[in-house]
């Protein structure tokens, strides 16, 4: 069994069919893709998984068990944490606080220690103490990375963690995602752009276009598939996505070194 | 600075607190011990506010209100409201009162911030205006329980210690009617900000200043935001109510407008003038929330300002150009409040060694 299962799900806001039918299943211990045009329903897809938002119709199962009913803030103690596409870190705090509200739904069980080793594990120790507010764009991203690890999730959901970065950067955050689900045994679900990245790093993945699943399968197979190459021609924003069929083979690190 | 120094910092300044505070009334007249202890009735309802708008992000333009359901607690406890036919028969002491006066606020706190969960800003502030705005009107509609416009007089009445204002016997010692005032009220108001301090220290704070930061992000790690906001609301109230209950102590009167619309907003300047961000400087904001007013009026200045300055500024309409024209600069000169403004000097120092 899947561990995560989204069943046929519709969420429209107003007239936009944000997600209109949309299926798919993240297996235990894949990173998962989940990729698609501008506003095709991905971080919609999250925020439903997420349960910050409640589908029309459909059903996201955990585990085979419905997660719908369930109230926002008990579906981390669930195992599913996630980061933002728009960060959203707690701007008055600092680093290290950020990361404690991050354990939040385990209780007093996680302390400052086992914080401060999150830290360690995606660099940030020694800024630890600092406002996260002040920290550069990259480095509040790996703050919201931490954060979300300390919730100690099954589900890891991470919404375009390589935005913003550079080359070399996202080269390091491929072998770092993989590094994260082998050391925290979890699951990946990963939104991003950066094709080279997630055709990379991806054991499956999902292409959603307007709303609709118009692909699924490992990465080779949806880059070879004409309905993913015509929905990323067709995008009206080609500088943004680049379509798959960039060299799967090309690990983001050899597309050349810092610009 | 490290959380640690951070801390020493902290107890250090609170012991300073602590021995000005005992200090204080040996070096004050009589007079002044008392308005020393309306600062300290003042704090308790600013550190209660401060949780609930400078911690969790929720706006309160109603706290008044809460402070006189606080304030009615103590005085319908104490001398009943059966003159005025009602069903209470009073006869408790003061101070006993103090509990139920954060009690009751508390409650109403919490059954408020269950509807105040569906608003946000600008929204919540009007709602929590509304309950200022109405209090004063519902206490004269419901005249039998609360004496309606004519109010409640606590004064010579034999539950009200020093019943008229004279001399205080408490444990052994004998205290003018001012310094038991002042005792009371700071002796309640420095464990309520160590309570205060425990609250926002530790996990929960955490929690009440993640739904302020990011509400999408405190639900996504696993905050609640209807625990959170209610129990700030709930906190927040008590705070008030206890404030009101020693107000109406100190002021041996309640009526409705003891506890006047103006208030609520005097509240909210408390804070930030104190600094939304922290509880040290709301000392400060107690300070300036009794005695600006005053000062506004010339009083106590006399002796440091030249005569014409003083003059001018108590014409009509004077104090109040004086208090807009202090709360602007200050707001220009400490953004955040002096407890941003202690901050910034600990940053520096810190970097200075
Ligand atoms: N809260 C909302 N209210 C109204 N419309 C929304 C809302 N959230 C998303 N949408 C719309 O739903 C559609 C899907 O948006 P979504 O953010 O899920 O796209 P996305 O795949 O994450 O795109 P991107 O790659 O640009 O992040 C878009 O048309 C968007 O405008
Ligand atoms: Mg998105």
């Amino acid at each position: 069994m899947a561990l995560l299962e989204v069943r046929d799900v519709t969420l429209r806001f107003g007239g936009i069919v944000a997600l209109d039918g949309v299926s798919f299943e993240v297996e235990e211990g894949h990173v998962s893709g989940l990729i698609g045009p501008n506003g095709a329903g991905k971080t919609t897809a999250f925020n439903v998984i997420t349960r910050l938002y409640r589908p029309d119709s459909g059903e996201v199962l955990l585990d085979g068990n419905s997660i719908l009913k369930a109230a926002p803030h008990t579906i981390v103690r669930r195992g599913i944490a996630r980061t933002f596409q728009n960060l959203q870190l707690f701007r008055t705090m600092t680093v290290l606080e950020n990361v404690l509200v991050g354990a939040h739904s385990r209780g007093r069980r996680a302390g400052v220690r086992e914080a401060l080793e999150i830290l360690d594990f995606v660099g940030l120790r020694r800024l630890a103490d600092f406002p996260a507010a002040a920290l550069p764009y990259g480095t509040q991203k790996r703050v919201e990375l931490a954060r979300a690890l300390a919730a100690r999730p099954r589900l890891l959901l991470l919404d375009e963690p390589a935005g913003g970065l550079n080359h070399e950067e996202v080269g390091e955050l491929g072998s770092f995602i993989r590094k994260i689900r082998d050391d925290f045994e979890l699951t990946v679900l990963l939104v991003e752009h950066h094709m080279g990245l997630v055709m990379s790093i991806s054991d499956h993945v999902n292409v959603l276009s307007f709303g609709r699943k118009i692909a699924d399968g490992t990465p080779a197979e949806v880059q070879a598939d004409p309905a993913v190459i015509e929905a990323y021609l067709g995008s009206s924003d080609p500088d943004e996505d680049e379509p798959p069929s960039d060299d799967a083979e090309a690990s983001p690190a050899e597309e050349g070194g810092a610009p | 600075m490290s959380p640690r120094a951070q801390r020493i910092v902290g107890f250090v300044a609170f012991g300073a607190l602590v021995v000005v505070v005992v200090v204080l009334p040996t070096l004050v007249s009589d007079f002044k011990a008392q308005q020393y202890a309306y600062v300290g009735i003042y704090l308790i309802a600013l550190l209660g506010l401060n949780i609930l708008t400078g911690y969790t992000g929720q706006i309160s333009l109603g706290h008044g209100a809460f402070m006189a359901i606080g304030g009615y607690t103590t005085a319908i406890l104490m001398v009943g409201n059966e003159q005025f036919g009602g069903p209470i028969a009073g006869g408790m002491r003061d101070v006993w009162t103090l509990p139920f006066a954060a009690l009751v606020a508390g409650l109403v706190g919490l059954l408020f911030g269950l509807p105040a969960l569906r608003l946000s800003g600008l929204y919540l502030a009007l709602a929590t205006f509304a309950i200022a705005v109405a209090f004063p009107s519902a206490v004269k509609r419901f005249a039998e329980f609360s004496g309606g416009g004519q109010g409640i007089n606590l004064f010579g009445t034999e539950q009200l210690t020093g019943s008229s204002a004279q001399r205080v016997e408490i444990l052994g010692f004998t205290l003018s009617y001012n310094d038991w005032l002042y005792a009371l009220s700071w002796s309640v108001a420095l464990p309520a900000f160590v309570v205060a301090w425990l609250i926002v220290r530790g996990r929960t704070g955490r929690a009440l200043r993640a739904v302020r930061d990011s509400e999408t992000a405190a639900v996504s790690s696993g905050v609640s935001l209807a625990r959170y906001k209610t129990l700030a609301f709930g906190v927040s109230a008590a705070y008030a109510g206890l404030a009101g209950g020693l107000f109406a102590i100190a002021n041996t009167f309640v009526n409705p407008d003891t506890f006047p619309i103006a208030l609520s907003i005097f509240l909210l300047i408390g804070i930030v003038v104190g600094g939304l961000g922290g509880l040290s400087g709301l000392v400060f904001g107690a300070i300036f929330v009794y005695f600006l007013p005053l000062w506004a009026q010339g009083e106590d200045l006399g002796s440091i300002l030249p005569d014409r300055v003083i003059e001018e500024t108590t014409k009509p309409g004077g104090p109040a150009i004086v208090y807009g024209v202090v709360l602007i600069l200050l707001m220009f000169l400490i953004p955040n409040g002096v407890s941003g403004l202690f901050r910034r000097v600990g940053a520096f120092l810190a970097r200075r060694r």
